[in-house]
């Protein structure tokens, strides 16, 4: 980022930490976890502990940190290196990102940023059009699309881990991720001492990694009906039955189907049931139990907008509800051919054009790269 | 878990003195001890009937001194003493064995052999709590079972329409060790925050925890000296231990997880931090060197040389905290989906071990 718009980033976010540190979510355990924070340009520093809010915000403001991080998990000494910290638990953490849910209007929204010439195209190149250089960067600008679907993934999981984990609703917070996604944090005490391993087959259970044939009563010959799972059965096997029979009447006409397409056909259709009812979660997330997460509140550095909790999922509107940097008007060159709309209003497409524009739409090109 | 106590046997003469550790309320009658002999109240039961251990030196007992032997015997060739146990005949001896067992294999030190036998003896004990779990229609039988698994290893088992049920958390802490894809939480019946098991999975599960719980407290006891009519057979066993030391041949092929990560790079596509992390541990561990390993990510689309150099220092431990990171487990690489497993994965756990095999 230039100095001018380095300036410019970090006095909106200062500003943004002075009014609306009230965002900001005070963890549990505030004293046990590990802080860390990026400044823009800069590498991460870590291993940070904070005594207090009043300590959190003294850091925010005087470093006007262009990312804030929290640990998940709690520690004895949460300020020392990683091998003495005392790992004493960690929350369970999801994270859902619109970049893993294989979206048809992926390419519509990725700009392809040359990483020699700097210049921009629409959509995912091989090499720059402009300069035939191959190192480059994808950046994916906002997309209503892409939070829908992220949102009923969302819902997907939160009703996994009530009907099958007995993680209650109450238990979990939903988070707009800062950038295009969702993160989703259950502080259950039955989960919380669970290690890395244990985290891994957790999300592989929610995911329907590794499902077996056996398990829903397939085997390799000699197959019954009776075997097979029953619609309304808990858990995957009820899943998996709704997904094969789709209503009580087609059970007979599916079962006998199932058993002369054997085995085989069987595993297919598992797999089929895996990319259309498995939840999309990024399993390196949950599995990892020392990871610092960006903290509830904290401006995200790659979008310009923040993480912040969605109460009503269904109304939640990123582009609104989550762009809280200043409004007033300030003088950007942007380079972005995708129209970006932020606070029900539309900026670009731009090739190169000096605008005027409120800050936090300033902020969102000059953090995106785009400017 | 409780704290084990190092007094299992911890004086010449008091040889059955008991350990802290016992199953309150219920009182194991004298065959359950047969079954499970590891309890704290086996060595009671027998300090309450007058043994100790000069009596045992006595050549009267040789019969008793062998058994012990044999049952350490069939243990180390990975098999299961098979105790007359169906008809309990002689309680006394099959308490007695193990205890003599664990003193022989006290005098010979030796952690390998130990090991095994502690293995082999929960698995002799898991068949007899599969058995008494699986007559839960008589209450009394199956109470033992559930206290021995509750007392022991803080978990909890309820009965409900036969099955057997536990929570996600305590089947995922213990399942995660086994690798055959039937224990994965995916191929379980789960509902509610609980896992649905057969009596032969849910004691099945807590096997190696048995295992270390007798093999800790066998680590624990001192002991001052052992009469000589034992000193022929802590010899024997000392050279049957000689037949661990078996070498293994290495094979010069990557496995098929890290020739995927090489092609993804050769190819000039992006490979994930995962698969990145996965090529160097996996050639550091094989012995090359940060600068043989660095111009393979030449080609990735973010390659920068002073990053990848740093990165490669900080997994080797040459820089950074000085932690060297071990190469990832075949099951958290196929949770990534970096795992492309072919038959000759067969049986490994880590892509290190891929291409080693034993000799015998």
């Amino acid at each position: 980022m230039l100095e001018k718009d380095v300036i410019l980033v970090e006095n909106a976010i200062k500003e943004y930490y002075f009014n609306h540190f009230d965002l900001v979510n005070i963890p549990p355990k505030l004293t046990q976890r590990e802080f860390g924070y990026q400044k823009i340009n800069g590498g991460m520093i870590r291993h940070i502990a904070i005594r207090d809010s009043k300590d959190l915000h003294l850091l925010m403001m005087k470093e006007t940190p262009s990312d804030v991080y929290c640990s998940n998990a709690y520690y004895s000494f949460p300020s020392m290196p990683m091998s003495e910290k005392d790992w004493k638990g960690a929350d369970l953490i999801f994270d859902i990102d619109a970049k893993d849910l294989a979206l048809s209007c992926r390419n519509d929204h990725s700009v392809f940023k040359c990483s020699s010439c700097h210049g921009t195209t629409l959509g995912k190149q091989s090499a720059c059009p402009q300069c035939g250089s191959t190192k480059f960067e994808i950046v994916s600008v906002a997309c209503k699309n892409c939070i829908g679907e992220s949102k009923k993934e969302v819902k997907k999981l939160l009703k996994m881990l009530d009907q099958d984990l007995d993680i209650k609703n109450e238990e979990t917070e939903v988070y707009f991720s800062g950038n295009e996604g969702f993160h989703i944090k259950a502080i259950n005490n039955n989960y919380e001492m669970l290690g890395s391993q244990e985290r891994s087959d957790l999300v592989d259970y929610l995911m329907f990694n590794g499902a077996m044939p056996e398990t829903f009563g397939m085997k390799k010959q000699y197959n019954s009906k009776s075997t097979l799972p029953e619609m309304g059965e808990a858990g995957w096997k009820g899943r998996v039955a709704t997904s094969l029979f789709g209503s009580k009447s087609k059970v007979p006409k599916v079962t006998r189907q199932i058993i002369s397409d054997g085995y085989l056909a069987f595993q297919a259709k598992l797999d089929e049931v895996r990319q259309t009812m498995g939840v999309k979660v990024d399993p390196k997330v949950t599995m990892d139990i020392h990871r610092i997460f960006r903290l509830e509140g904290s401006m995200n550095s790659k979008s310009g907008l923040s993480k912040i909790q969605c109460k009503n999922l269904d109304d939640f509107d990123p582009f609104l509800d989550a762009c809280l940097l200043g409004e007033e008007q300030v003088d950007i060159v942007a380079n972005c051919p995708v129209v970006i709309k932020l606070k029900n209003k539309k900026y670009g497409p731009y090739a190169n054009e000096r605008d005027s524009v409120p800050k936090y739409a300033a902020c969102v090109y000059d953090m995106q790269g785009i400017s | 878990m409780r704290p084990i106590s190092s007094e299992i046997i911890p004086k010449h003469n008091q040889i059955f003195k008991s350990c802290k550790i016992k199953i309150d309320v219920l009182q194991p009658g004298i065959m359950d001890l047969a079954k499970y002999p590891f309890l704290a109240e086996a060595g009671e039961y027998l300090r309450d009937k007058g043994f100790n251990l000069e009596q045992l030196g006595h050549p009267d007992w040789e019969p008793l001194v062998e058994k012990a032997y044999g049952r350490i015997v069939v243990a180390s060739s990975g098999q299961v003493y098979g105790s007359d146990m169906e008809r309990l005949e002689n309680p006394d001896m099959e308490i007695l064995s193990f205890i003599v067992a664990v003193i022989l294999l006290k005098a010979a030190g030796i952690h390998t052999l130990t090991r095994r036998f502690s293995l082999a003896e929960a698995r002799r004990a898991e068949r007899y709590l599969q058995q008494d779990l699986w007559s839960n229609k008589d209450k009394k039988n199956l109470e033992l079972p559930l206290k021995i698994i509750q007392e022991l290893f803080a978990v909890q088992v309820a009965v409900e329409n036969e099955e057997f049920v536990i929570k996600v958390g305590d089947y995922l802490q213990r399942a995660v060790h086994f690798h055959e894809k039937e224990w994965k939480l995916v191929n379980r019946r789960v509902t509610r925050g609980l896992v649905y098991l057969t009596a032969h999975e849910t004691v099945r599960l807590i096997r190696t925890e048995l295992g270390q719980y007798i093999n800790a407290k066998i680590q624990s006891i001192t002991l001052p000296s052992i009469p000589d009519t034992f000193k022929a057979r802590v010899q024997d066993l000392v050279q049957l231990a000689t037949k661990f030391s078996d070498a293994v041949v290495v094979s010069s092929d990557y496995p098929p997880c890290v020739k995927h990560a090489i092609e993804v790079l050769e190819k000039g596509e992006n490979l994930p931090h995962s698969g990145r992390f996965l090529l160097a541990t996996y050639l550091l561990a094989r012995g090359q060197t940060t600068d043989q390993i660095a111009p393979l990510f030449k080609n990735a689309p973010d390659y920068n040389e002073r990053v990848t150099r740093y990165q490669l220092e900080h997994i080797s431990g040459a820089s950074g905290k000085g932690t060297k990171y071990q190469c990832p487990s075949c099951d958290k690489l196929r949770s990534e989906n970096l795992c492309f497993a072919i038959p000759d994965c067969d049986g490994i756990i880590n892509p290190i071990q891929f291409g080693k095999k034993r000799k015998n």
